[in-house]
């Protein structure tokens, strides 16, 4: 019997290594898995490299990975936080910057079994002609910058090969899963979840509600379960929440 | 150009107003995407009996008015401000929303600017020694088939923002269709600049003391 719900989210994000990639659903703090986030904090995991939109704008979420030190490198398109460039101006964590249509799809790609593909996004700037900063050095300067991008002409037209992501796992907010692990959003909660669930080789999604496996309308699922390995109630999901009593561990 | 700044100043439109001179010129069914800043204006001036459609990046096709009170922390725009939706709103994730995007099933996407080259390249999203974020701007240039840059026509030195060649990095090349500034409006054609309007009160010579980069005159009254 597939049963996906979990009671206990430290023993679950357990299995996530020091040194892993994670790819992190949410687009500021909508839909951003706090719970799962809190949980490499408690574990103290590190030098972890995390693909996600947007680092916050405080040091919640992935900006509490990143004032405890726990992040190697960051992919996004919009980190924002100051503290986020101080580090890496000071050589404490790489920024590997792309436009966010390129990051939804790489991960989108990564998960659909899709290594590359050619966009016309970024095409001939400074993102994809290798002359973007990965890395400072301590001591000041460029120690190492993302390397170009291969570009093609494609009917008169110049493209950007970009490759997808496939993460060692994904962190997934959702509104509502049952125990094969279906999800279902809310509004624009939505964002980048469904395509960090794809992408990651494991995938744990919180949810605010657990649901019984008949309450998701097979036409109204946003993620299918095929894609999700454990489902844990959100820590700030109500209190009331029955089917977590017949879950497994 | 000459090296040596106008002495004097023009005022043109405010900002409100060049987001009001645009909204002019959006047509009944455009789906448009607007970027922050002035940008976020232009719904407030979008004319009587004119049906727009506004997207959000982040998975909004359909934006409506600010939300009275607080909002649903669920539903916000690409600003991660609370929004509401029309009727007739669609929701979607990332991947999709720049699908639409890159697709070119968009029709006008208006956003700001630090430069805009002669033949319509953009620099829009770093100032070196400064933090870099680029968010959707090169998606939103590479796809969307009109792209309308609002901006103050000088910077805040008074030096011209409309070059021969940008100077910043770029977020796109040869992407910018129209340019709506303080004191003018050009439009982008064949690749090359033409001023089409001045703002009310300011003349052609004020305009060209203004702007570094060659253009075309083609001035409607």
């Amino acid at each position: 019997m597939i049963d996906k719900f979990r009671k206990d989210m430290l023993s679950v994000v357990d299995r996530v290594h020091d040194g892993a990639s994670i790819a992190v659903g949410g687009f500021g703090s909508s839909g951003r898995p706090d719970g799962l986030l809190d949980a490499l904090c408690e574990l103290d995991r590190r030098d972890l490299h995390v693909y996600v939109n947007n680092v916050g704008h405080d040091f919640t979420g992935v900006g509490r990975l990143l004032h405890e030190g726990r992040l190697r490198r960051v992919t996004a398109s919009f980190p924002i936080l100051q503290e986020f460039y101080d580090e890496y101006f000071a050589g404490k964590v790489e920024l590997e910057l792309v436009p966010q249509g390129t990051l939804a799809e790489r991960l989108r790609a990564g998960g659909s079994g899709i290594p590359a593909f050619f966009t016309p996004s970024g095409a001939g700037t400074m993102l994809a002609d290798g002359s973007f900063t990965l890395r400072y050095s301590p001591e000041g300067g460029v120690a190492e910058h993302v390397p170009a991008k291969e570009h093609r002409m494609i009917n008169g037209r110049q493209y950007v090969l970009e490759e997808g992501i496939v993460a060692d796992f994904g962190f997934v907010k959702a509104h509502r899963g049952d125990r094969k692990g279906n999800l279902r959003f809310r509004l624009s909660a939505r964002n980048f979840n469904p395509l960090a669930g794809m992408s990651g080789r494991h995938t744990f999604a919180e949810v605010e509600h657990l649901v019984e496996v008949d309450e998701l309308h097979p036409d109204d699922i946003h993620l299918p379960g095929v894609f999700v390995d454990d489902v844990l109630l959100a820590t700030n999901a109500a209190a009331d929440q029955p089917l977590m009593e017949r879950s497994s561990s | 150009m000459t090296d040596t700044l106008p002495a004097t100043t023009v005022t043109g439109r405010t900002r409100e107003g060049i987001a009001q001179r645009l909204a002019q010129d959006l047509k009944d069914g455009y789906v448009v995407n607007l970027g922050v800043g002035i940008p976020l204006y232009v719904p407030l001036f979008i004319p009587e009996g004119t049906e727009v459609v506004l997207h959000a990046e982040n998975g909004v096709l359909g934006l409506g008015p600010a939300p009275e009170g607080e909002g649903d922390p669920d539903l916000t725009d690409a600003g991660k401000q609370p929004i509401t939706l029309i009727p007739g709103a669609a929701i979607t994730d990332s991947a999709m929303s720049f699908a639409m995007i890159r697709g070119g099933h968009l029709d006008v996407t208006v956003l700001g600017a630090l430069q805009v080259s002669a033949a319509g390249d953009l620099a829009n999203w770093y100032v070196p020694g400064k933090n870099p974020a680029v968010g959707g701007a090169m998606d939103l240039v590479a796809g969307t088939p009109q792209v309308w840059v609002t901006m103050e026509h000088v910077d805040r030195k008074g030096r011209p923002k409309i070059l021969p060649e940008c100077t910043m990095p770029l977020t796109g090349r040869a992407c910018v269709t129209r340019i709506y500034t303080d004191l003018a409006v050009f439009h982008v054609v064949d690749g090359t600049l033409r001023l089409v309007e001045c703002a009310p009160g300011v003349t052609p010579e004020e305009v060209r003391e203004r702007t570094a980069a060659p253009y075309t005159e083609d001035l409607h009254p």
